[in-house]
């Protein structure tokens, strides 16, 4: 096989990958402050999918456009479910939390079906089927794009939590819930502030993934999988590990597909995955438990 | 010891002799009326497609079919169905418990299910509880190789598509005064696409096919992003691109190859995809060229017409395709086999499909018959051609109402 064909995979591979990075980033976020795994994860990525087609076919609006106002959508939704329904829940048992979270996920997928039906939805904007070529190398236009959105927005998230005083005050809770408390945090907002910025981040990168990809309510729980397997691979709880882990899958599937076979992609990020639990079960950026 | 069951036995006294016999003629009289209802009702036949999931998109389109054959039937003097719709969602498990649903729920025939695998699941359990079962549409070979006696299947199965498929390419090379050399083969590592890439290269020589495989790609049907497969089918720098493919994954092909640049001479498929209304409305110009190597419909039968003006009354804009057709069928061949059958039980059910022999049809062929195994064995292919989005019938010359466009029109130059 031509060099110039490995090329071309390993670009689209990593591009793709920061994508699923940022989609993981918000289950990483969510997990490493508030301590809930959130097994909705890739449903309320369908919803801002959903949301990015419905603006899309009613008023042609971009989805690049729509990344930061479904983001806050999404922020909202995050905030208002953390407060409402899954804050009770913080202290309860994991399988309780693991429960409500599924029961979320199933109403979510369900809701979707309802409002949208099973067909798969797409938006079809003007560069829908651009791509630049640079020399061998044919670069997606959508993914390039859409890799590129993914930075721009984990740049973003990493400011926010380095540099902001809120950000700084959620690190801390992260760090030691009771002396956040005993400094006079507000932890339950704290925590829901978390949680909605996990979604705004699913959100943000749903509406970009949509450019790649299309939407159907089934869809959600195959994108939560695949956060989870993306955000243990990268150490869970660390926002840099979920787009390492991120770029990691999508290169692994898309040399997988080049070399074997491409029905067998998904048999090596999960390859990928058994190999990180075996030798370093914290995962490529996470902390040792102590 | 006698004492104590004589002790048990009802005493009958003249006020329970007569409310006896009062209930017993009650029961007497009504009987005759119900045998009666029993033989006028309405078929209760399960219908299972694939209405969300992977194949959501298809399962919908063959509900199409469904929904327009109640009238059709009444105009055609047969009886009334009781249709119960269920959803397989894709799946080969949750087909197979449905069916059983349906059976428990009363269904006395079943029809579907579009997809091989669930097909196979659906028919194991129509066999095994003695419920007739009417494929509409799937092909794997096995199903009706079984020994089953209650599963017949009105759809030819991968190698008489194979068959059907090679002998319309070969007559359109000779039309158009080309040949591909070479193709790379590409196909969905489902049960219909391992079937059929299984049985290519047992079937191929014997047609003496012009070109040659220099690869073959299966993928995942329910792949999000097939870019990969395509770089890898470009890299091979073949002249066609032979399919068997499902919709998503068409429409998702369709738009790697105008994003990696790669217009090959022809996309020559041989399963469901890309003559689909979603892949048409989908891709508009750019789902304009490929050929469709498929179970279609005899334009010029009388009830090909009038399934054609009951879809364009009840669906504006949505072309007559396999999945109208061969569903529509599967229920024709219900009421049908119910008429001359005079009642839903199973197993004289079973005995009236055997001996269908409906010559008013609307796949091509001379009509449909099964053979014993429970397969329609005479049934004919033809080769179609997306254009403008409709669809036209390049071959076999007799059923053709247009020439074929050759090569593919590159997607940079649409």
């Amino acid at each position: 096989m031509p060099a110039e064909l490995y090329l071309n995979v390993a670009v689209a591979g990593i591009l793709t990958g920061l994508v699923y990075g940022l989609m993981a980033l918000g289950l990483s976020v969510i997990f490493g402050v508030v301590r809930v795994v959130n097994f909705a994860h890739g449903e309320m990525m369908t919803i801002a999918m959903y949301v990015a087609v419905t603006l899309f076919s009613a008023f042609h609006l971009d989805p690049l456009v729509m990344m930061v106002p479904i983001a806050a959508v999404l922020f909202a939704f995050g905030y208002v479910l953390q407060k409402g329904l899954i804050n009770p829940f913080i202290t309860r048992p994991e399988h309780s939390q693991f429960l409500l979270l599924v029961a979320i996920a199933i109403i979510i997928v369900n809701v979707l079906l309802i409002l949208y039906g099973p067909d798969a939805q797409n938006v079809q904007t003007s560069y829908a089927y651009d791509s630049f070529q640079i020399g061998p190398l044919i670069v997606d236009a959508t993914k390039a794009y859409a890799g590129l959105a993914a930075i721009v927005v984990a740049a973003a998230l990493f400011s926010f939590f380095q540099y902001s005083t809120v950000g700084t005050a959620i690190r801390a809770c992260a760090d030691n819930y009771t002396g956040a408390l005993v400094v006079g945090l507000d932890v339950k907002h704290l925590y829901a502030l978390t949680f909605g910025l996990g979604a705004a981040c699913v959100g943000a990168a749903g509406t970009i993934l949509l450019l790649i990809f299309d939407v159907t309510p089934a869809t959600g729980p195959a994108y939560t999988l695949l956060a989870f397997v993306i955000v243990i691979t990268g150490g869970l709880g660390s926002m840099p590990g979920a787009l390492i882990g991120g770029v990691l899958i999508g290169l692994t599937e898309a040399m997988a597909g080049l070399l074997f076979t491409p029905s067998a992609k998904s048999m090596f990020s999960f390859g990928v995955l058994v190999l990180v639990l075996l030798f370093r079960p914290q995962g490529i950026m996470g902390k040792r438990a102590a | 010891m006698n004492r104590k069951s004589e002790s048990k036995t009802v005493r009958v006294t003249r006020r329970s002799f007569s409310a006896g016999l009062g209930a017993a003629g009650l029961v007497a009289g009504t009987a005759p009326f119900n045998i009666v209802r029993a033989q006028g009702a309405a078929l209760k036949v399960g219908v299972l497609l694939p209405r969300s999931g992977v194949q959501a998109g298809i399962g919908q389109d063959c509900q199409r079919g469904v929904d327009i054959a109640p009238a059709i039937l009444k105009e055609l003097g047969l009886p009334e169905l009781q249709i119960i719709n269920a959803d397989t969602e894709t799946s080969v498990d949750v087909a197979r418990s449905r069916a059983e649903k349906l059976i428990a729920e009363g269904a006395q025939l079943l029809i579907g299910a579009f997809d091989s695998g669930q097909s196979t699941a659906i028919a194991q359990v129509a066999e095994q509880k003695g419920i007739p079962y009417v494929i509409n549409i799937a092909a794997a070979p096995q199903i009706t190789e079984q020994g089953y006696k209650f599963v017949f299947r009105n759809f030819p199965t991968a190698p008489m598509i194979l068959r059907d498929a090679f002998n319309n390419q070969k007559e359109i090379f000779t039309a158009v005064g080309a040949t591909p050399k070479t193709v790379v083969f590409m196909h969905v590592n489902d049960t219909f696409g391992t079937a059929m890439s299984k049985a290519i290269p047992g079937v191929m020589p014997k047609f003496n096919m012009p070109y040659k495989i220099v690869e073959t790609i299966s993928y995942d049907p329910a792949a999000r992003d097939l870019s990969v497969e395509i770089a890898k089918a470009k890299a091979t720098k073949a002249d066609a691109l032979l399919m068997v493919s499902r919709l998503n994954d068409a429409i998702l092909l369709t738009r790697e190859m105008v994003k990696q640049r790669w217009s090959p001479m022809a996309i020559l498929s041989m399963g469901p995809g890309w003559y689909e209304d979603q892949y048409l409305k989908t891709l508009g110009k750019l789902a304009d060229g490929p050929l469709s190597f498929v179970p279609w419909y005899d334009p010029n039968k009388p009830l090909s017409k009038k399934l054609e003006a009951a879809l364009a009354k009840s669906f504006p804009g949505v072309n007559l395709n396999t999945n109208h057709v061969y569903t529509f069928e599967a229920l024709l061949v219900a009421a049908d086999a119910y008429k001359r059958a005079g009642t839903a039980d199973p197993k004289t059910l079973a005995e009236a499909i055997r001996k269908t022999n409906i010559t008013n049809n609307v796949s091509p062929g001379p009509g449909i018959q099964f053979d014993a195994k429970g397969q329609n064995d005479k049934l004919l292919d033809s080769a179609i051609q997306n254009r403008g989005g409709k669809l036209v019938t390049v071959a076999p010359k007799s059923a053709a109402n247009a020439k074929v466009e050759w090569p593919l029109k590159p997607y940079d130059k649409r």
